[in-house]
């Protein structure tokens, strides 16, 4: 293999350092994580001219060197370590032209770690709306580099950002700003200490928090006479930095930067006057709310009846193609049914992660932040545990590595104990269904059905409870931590429709995969287990059900003898064994089949109902009408009411069924003392709650 | 009483004049909240927190605990 340019992509949050990811590479990227942290690691391949490629790291956008998260730390252990297999040949920077002032910090903080850089000026296209004119030739000679201006939403300006990246070798290496000039003794002696260091790198060494892997913190203090100072030391110095980095930057962007007042439109004034309004702006995040759920469930109620049909006859006809036998059994009765129960979900999954990205990607999602912060401290949350608690509805996991931005440890704690609560994707699966058996298809109103509303419901409810249990949580811990809320709003912008598609595909596979390999392993575990029997009961069923009903018809017969087999196979037995715990909730030995594979992973559920339904059965029939036709023993009536369904509802809404997440929480918080917490806590509130419910309403 | 950003009406202009205390985080420094610096009050969520501020051409919002800690004079 040739030889690959390799490049870093750095850039301050809201720059669109995405989109010129996305430009670079198309659809050629892969996602990942940095080993042993969950700091999600993108990279692609782009193609130059002849024959020449680069591949493109995209970094967490940061705002500066001095790291105050995971992610930002990801940036700085990077670019400190020229042994890395990643360590990039070139930098780029990118920035916004509206931002440009703010942005130019970083730049100047890499351009001091002595690495070729080119800055990127995106959003090209807003400048004359903003009346914005840039002096580009004495910008790239008071910065020392390459300029590309561009625009990531006209696809304009690429080609010469890829001419820049593949003459990188003739970038100056050169720092832009003497930024240390401030403290010249201090300094002076730091360099001799270490004469073949870069002063820079060693100045980013003593003031971050974080211990860096590679990089010796305690060698700095240990091998010389040079004394580190004290923290608030430290950090007036790097306020002084800060001001002189700014000084440079004013006194170019002067030269190189007009903006002609007139010619600007107040676009985001206006907008963030209704938005941010202390009515408006609630009412309007309510009806976004409101249409979000009504697409998830309505809209895609087509769709995934399409799917759900297409499984019901995929399996008929391998059956009927395929010879008879057990193999084939386990094809049309574990593995089928088991993938439908997942596939079955992509619409909804896919439209959750559409609103959630178009959200985030307009602007809009900062905004939110803003009005709810307020109202969620009264809770122990901060305005930025909202946005975790919104991903949360697609999924615990994103939730949780979204409370990273969370400055203040306690409220982001918080957090992360009680993200879990939100209706994530994967309890979808068990609440559609659910709902459509025992809630009544009508209409109230126009256009919003008891269904949906009763979903509508169950959000509330997790949300709810999620704050709820943040209230007490509040009250019962006692962690100190100083409380520091900074969030940037960035300027509206119509979504690109190329980052939302990229965005909505890649999430959706990964739960779809992810979630799909453990339901098919547990589909075959579960058929093997329904199919085969420890005693002669299960083998002997057609002799026994034969003598006792002499007279039914065949049909009848064959069903008769498909439960009985059911009843006493290996996972009969342990459906019996906890029978006696799940009674109470209104639930037969069949759901408590369910409620034991769904341990690890709560979609596992319909999938698990959809095995077990289908054993021994022939006929083509979808799952929900296989489960609403269930009898329960006890009542002689449907196994699934009103009063067993709402038990069921409840039951999921709570428990913590998601090894996943235990997984996460456990990494994010570095112990297992939280996780552990949220399982026991959460399936003893479950079970209370259904419990409760049933007994009220039976 | 001394004023600060919080105390700034909305609509409000000021020149930030000096950071009292080793509390400001750095990153709202480096976000252009320095002294010498314009700053502009452009709305307030319920119960006066937190703020929304344009610093220095950078739009962000904080806390008044925060905003209590920068001192300005109105322009």
């Amino acid at each position: 293999m040739a030889k690959q340019i390799k490049v870093s992509l750095i850039g301050n949050p809201n720059t669109g350092k995405t989109s010129v990811f996305n430009l670079l590479t198309g659809l050629n990227q892969q996602v990942g994580n940095y080993p042993g942290i969950t700091v999600e690691k993108k990279e692609g391949v782009c193609k130059l001219s002849r024959g020449v490629k680069a591949h493109i790291l995209d970094l967490p956008g940061t705002y500066s060197l001095n790291a105050s998260s995971l992610d930002e730390n990801v940036v700085i252990e990077l670019l400190l370590n020229r042994s890395d297999k990643d360590f990039p040949d070139v930098a780029v920077v990118v920035s916004d032209v509206e931002n440009l002032k703010r942005n130019l910090l970083l730049f100047t903080q890499i351009k001091d770690l002595e690495i070729p850089t080119i800055l990127v000026i995106n959003m090209a296209d807003r400048m004359i709306k903003k009346g914005i004119s840039l002096d580009i030739p004495l910008l790239e000679k008071e910065l020392n580099t390459k300029i590309a201006l561009i625009s990531a939403r006209k696809s304009e300006g690429i080609d010469k950002l890829k001419e820049l990246i593949e003459s990188y070798t003739s970038l100056s290496k050169k720092p832009c700003v003497n930024a240390l000039s401030f403290a010249p003794e201090y300094f002076d002696k730091l360099q001799k200490a270490f004469p073949d260091q870069s002063l820079y790198k060693l100045w980013l060494v003593i003031t971050q928090d974080i211990n860096f892997r590679k990089v010796d913190k305690q060698e700095i203090s240990i091998t010389s006479d040079f004394e580190i100072k004290s923290k608030s030391e430290l950090k007036r110095l790097q306020q002084k930095e800060t001001i002189k980095r700014y000084q440079f930057i004013n006194t170019i962007l002067k030269k190189g930067l007009t903006i002609d007042q007139k010619a600007a439109t107040g676009m985001r004034e206006r907008l963030d006057r209704i938005l941010t309004h202390k009515f408006w702006g609630y009412f309007i995040f309510l009806v976004i709310l409101l249409v979000m759920f009504q697409a998830i469930y309505d809209w895609s109620s087509y769709p995934m009846d399409l799917i759900d049909e297409s499984f019901a006859w995929l399996s008929e006809a391998t059956r009927e193609i395929l010879p008879s036998g057990p193999l084939v059994d386990l094809i049309t009765e574990g593995i089928i049914p088991g993938l439908g129960g997942i596939v079955i979900f992509i619409p909804q999954i896919a439209f959750l992660f559409l609103f959630i990205s178009i959200l985030e990607e307009s602007g809009y999602m900062s905004r939110v932040v803003f009005l709810m912060d307020r109202i969620m401290r009264r809770f122990g949350l901060s305005g930025k545990s909202v946005v975790p608690l919104v991903s949360g509805t697609a999924c615990a996991i994103p939730a949780v590595m979204a409370t990273r931005n969370i400055e203040n440890w306690k409220e982001r704690l918080i957090t992360i104990l009680v993200v879990p609560f939100t209706t994530c994707a994967a309890r979808l699966p068990v609440y559609l269904i659910i709902i459509a058996l025992v809630i009544p298809d009508e209409k109230v109103g126009w256009i919003f059905s008891y269904q949906s509303l009763t979903l509508m419901l169950l959000y509330f409810l997790g949300f709810g409870t999620a704050v709820g249990s943040a209230w007490i949580l509040n009250k019962v811990l006692k962690i100190k931590s100083k409380s520091y809320f900074v969030i940037e709003m960035p300027g509206y912008k119509v979504p690109l429709f190329k980052n939302v598609a990229i965005n909505v595909i890649e999430k959706t596979k990964a739960f779809v995969f992810g979630a799909g390999k453990i339901i098919l392993a547990i589909s075959i575990i579960l058929w093997v287990l329904a199919s085969f029997g420890p005693n002669e009961n299960f083998n002997n069923a057609e002799e026994i059900i034969s003598e006792l009903h002499p007279n039914l018809a065949q049909e009848e017969l064959d069903h008769k003898i498909a439960s009985y087999k059911l009843e006493y196979s290996f996972i009969g037995y342990a459906g019996k064994a906890i029978e006696p715990i799940v009674s109470p909730l209104g639930y037969d030995w069949k759901i408590g089949i369910g409620i034991i594979s769904s341990f690890a992973a709560r979609e596992v559920f319909v999938g698990t109902l959809a095995t077990i339904y289908s054993v021994g059965s022939e006929e083509e029939e979808t799952i929900k009408n296989r489960m609403a036709s269930e009898v329960n023993s006890q009542t002689g009536g449907p196994l699934f009411n009103l009063a067993s369904g709402i038990s069921l509802l409840l039951f999921y809404a709570f428990a913590m069924q998601c090894m996943s997440t235990l997984a996460i929480v456990k990494r994010e918080t570095n112990t297992w003392k939280w996780p552990m917490t949220q399982l026991i806590f959460m399936s003893i509130f479950a079970y209370g709650v259904a419990l409760i419910a049933y007994q009220v309403l039976k | 009483m001394k004023t600060t950003i919080a105390t700034l009406k909305r609509g409000q202009r000021a020149l930030i004049s000096e950071i009292t205390s080793d509390s400001i985080p750095l990153k709202l420094l480096e976000m252009g909240c320095l002294p010498g610096n314009e700053v502009e009050l452009l709305q307030i969520a319920p119960f006066q927190c937190p703020m929304y501020l344009n610093i220095n051409g950078s739009h962000l919002a904080i806390r008044k605990e925060i905003a209590a800690q920068i001192e300005v004079e109105i322009i």
